[in-house]
């Protein structure tokens, strides 16, 4: 044990056909257990996990040789053996399997509800008989902190300004927050329960309205599982024009949110600045793709319309302006002594944290964890791009805002370049009508999406599970604030900023 | 040296505002008029002060986004006495973006009764009419006015930050009429 690969492990068990571009295995109790003994010790980091009505999956990485493959495990009896004991960053995802698809997960301590409060028609509503609601309301037993002048401040699910709803109880003593626990499920929407037996174009807009800031990464990553799973060929200058979207979508969300971490800090100026920049981005996308977030334009097969020559012109021109924009935005964060005094040193996440939760994105980025889907296992048009990922290691907001204007200055460099090297040709082919199973990664600017999806031959979607990046930052939230004044959890909660809506689904 | 924040500010005096310099082309329904004519009427009935007051009843996030928009100082919402308030009970006007959520219904609902009255409430985005892709799932109600009486929608997926503006008009005349 130990030296294993991830695929020499799982060709253990029994290899699955139809299942593309990475290979799924099913495992037999046996392989079960012994894949979370591996799990102790390798370093295969969790990419998602979700479930059937009898059966598990979870999608792993080998982060020795960047292989991916996908685990499998039918439970005829409705239990399963919980990873979270070995993958803390998974509880959350096993605790939300029971609520919906009626699994148990057998081993883990943390048996509370997480997206059930107790105010559907039906417990367990997606499984092979869902149960009648509780006649008991709803009590969520948030854990305790115990000592001498402790009090608690409740928060939400209405709270702060323009945000998602979350319940967040904070156990201080004094100013200092002793212990922060988040509450979160009031966006469940229902999605993968939406998702089966939904046409393809119904379910390509589900998807892409899962988290809407991060609407062109899981079209993407949505249209890449379709891809996959049909064996369609994406003609070239689509891939270019999906690059070129991401990239717009990640310096329109890098911008605001520094711009908005800022104005937590009460440096309102800032955001003023980057609300600017970030304005201009989705005029240029109204204007070159006809939606100001580009809802609906990456489509399975390629995408919905192509950019003019005009278009590349005009967004040549708005680039050259937004640097030298972006750059002041910068001068001004750095030379800025006061706003350095509120994020250096504030919300500190330990690497070592990081790691256990496989967390992603800036969040792992500004905390020594440099994995981005665009490089590892990277995608077109990424894989004839070079490109730089910044890492920081200081873990704090500070490191996590610079780690956003390093990525958004990148993408702009990425986007000349891809206008400059974008093929001609189509922009979309028909599918073929083929049944299969596919799974899709992309990058967005909060980290790794992946969409599993299994599809009929008539296109139906017999299921699609669709995972946020948010599910491995939340935890690390509650670290980062431990020790810190509750003021200064605005200034955390903005510089993680996790999608409610993705991961609540 | 002199501090980036003093060159900033210097070119805004020089140059003049975002607002002034990048609004939208001239159009009938162009931003300015639309926002002047918001601004009028806004102060004939409530003086300088129509505060509204956000709620996410289980969106994608999509309208907030375009909320932000609205707020920063390209359309500059508040130069006309509109502003976003942090709580309920400091608010006029409740708007609601997204299908509403089994989890956020009784949220809702709260927050509607901790609104003093007069008190307006706006459904937003397609989702707010009637649930949009979302509606039929177990765990959603459906559209805001199905939980809650509702004096307009803004449709839209989500709204651009002009048809929110136009919306907030279309509100204004609809509180003109009771």
């Amino acid at each position: 044990m130990g030296d294993i690969t991830l695929l020499e492990f799982l060709s253990l068990g029994r290899r699955v056909e139809g299942h593309r571009p990475w290979p799924r295995f099913a495992l037999d109790l046996r392989g079960w257990r012994q894949l979370i003994d591996h799990l102790r010790v390798a370093e295969w980091s969790v990419m998602a996990e979700w479930a059937e009505r009898s059966e598990i999956h979870v999608a792993l990485r080998d982060e020795a040789s960047g292989d991916i493959a996908v685990a499998s495990h039918r439970c005829d009896d409705r239990r399963f053996l919980a990873l979270g004991n070995v993958r803390p960053g998974v509880i959350r995802i096993e605790r939300a399997i029971h609520d919906v698809w009626g699994l148990t997960p057998v081993g883990l301590e943390d048996r509370r509800h997480w997206l059930d409060h107790g105010r559907w028609p039906s417990r367990m509503p997606l499984a092979a008989q869902p149960m009648a609601p509780s006649a008991e309301p709803d009590r969520y037993p948030f854990l305790q902190a115990v000592g001498d002048g402790l009090h608690q401040i409740p928060v939400g699910p209405v709270h702060a300004g323009v945000i998602e709803p979350g319940h967040f109880r904070f156990h201080c003593q004094g100013e200092a927050v002793v212990r922060l626990e988040q509450r979160l499920g009031y966006q469940h929407k229902g999605i993968e329960g939406l998702l089966q037996g939904a046409p393809l174009d119904k379910a390509a807009r589900i998807v892409a309205r899962v988290s809407g800031d991060s609407t062109v990464a899981y079209s993407l990553a949505f249209a890449r599982a379709v891809e996959a799973a049909t064996g369609c060929e994406v003609p070239a200058r689509a891939h270019w024009l999906r690059g070129v979207m991401a990239e717009m979508e990640r310096v329109a969300n890098h911008v605001f949110d520094i711009g908005a971490v800022c104005n937590d800090a009460a440096f309102a100026v800032m955001l003023s600045h980057m609300g600017v920049l970030r304005e201009k981005v989705l005029r240029a996308n109204d204007v070159l793709f006809g939606h100001r977030l580009n809802m609906d334009r990456i489509v399975p097969g390629g995408v919905s319309l192509d950019l003019s020559d005009e278009g590349v012109e005009a967004l040549k021109h708005l680039l050259y302006g937004f640097g030298k924009l972006l750059e002041q935005g910068y001068q001004l964060y750095e030379n800025t002594p006061s706003l350095s005094d509120r994020t250096v040193s504030t919300g500190i996440v330990q690497t070592s944290l990081i790691h256990r939760f496989g967390a992603g994105g800036f969040v792992g980025r500004a905390s020594g964890r440099g994995h981005d889907a665009r490089e590892t296992p990277s995608y077109p048009p990424y894989d004839k791009l070079d490109m730089t990922v910044p890492v920081l290691t200081e873990g704090d907001v500070n490191a996590r805002v610079l780690v956003r204007f390093a990525e958004a200055k990148e993408s702009l460099h990425l986007i000349n370049r891809m206008l400059h090297e974008m093929p001609e040709g189509a922009v979309r082919v028909p599918l073929p009508e083929v049944a299969g199973e596919g799974m899709g990664v992309a990058e967005s600017f909060r980290g790794e999406v992946v969409v599993w999806l299994r599809l009929g031959a008539d296109h139906v979607v017999e299921r699609c599970h669709p995972h946020d990046p948010s599910w491995f930052q939340w935890p690390l939230l509650e670290a980062a604030i431990e020790g810190n004044i509750v003021a200064d959890f605005p200034l955390c909660n903005k510089s993680f900023n996790c999608s409610y809506s993705g991961h609540d689904l | 040296m002199i501090p980036p924040i003093a060159k900033i500010l210097a070119r805004h005096l020089l140059k003049g505002p975002h607002t002034m310099k990048d609004a939208p082309r001239p159009d009938p329904n162009g931003v300015e008029e639309l926002a002047e004519a918001l601004g009028r009427r806004a102060r004939a009935r409530l003086g300088r002060s129509l505060s509204i007051r956000e709620v996410d009843a289980g969106s994608c996030n999509g309208c907030e986004l375009e909320i932000h928009a609205v707020n920063h100082p390209i359309y500059d919402l508040e130069r006309f006495g509109i502003r976003f308030v942090a709580s309920p009970r400091h608010a006029d006007v409740l708007l609601v973006t997204g299908p509403v959520t089994r989890n956020m219904e009784e949220a809702l609902r709260r927050t509607v009764e901790a609104t003093p009255e007069p008190r307006w409430i706006v459904a937003m985005g397609d989702c707010g009419k009637d649930g949009g892709c979302f509606a039929g799932s177990y765990a959603v109600v459906g559209g805001v006015s199905d939980v809650v009486p509702v004096d307009l929608h803004i449709p839209g997926c989500p709204p651009s930050p002009r048809q929110i503006l136009a919306g907030l008009l279309a509100l204004l005349e609809t509180v003109d009429q009771k």
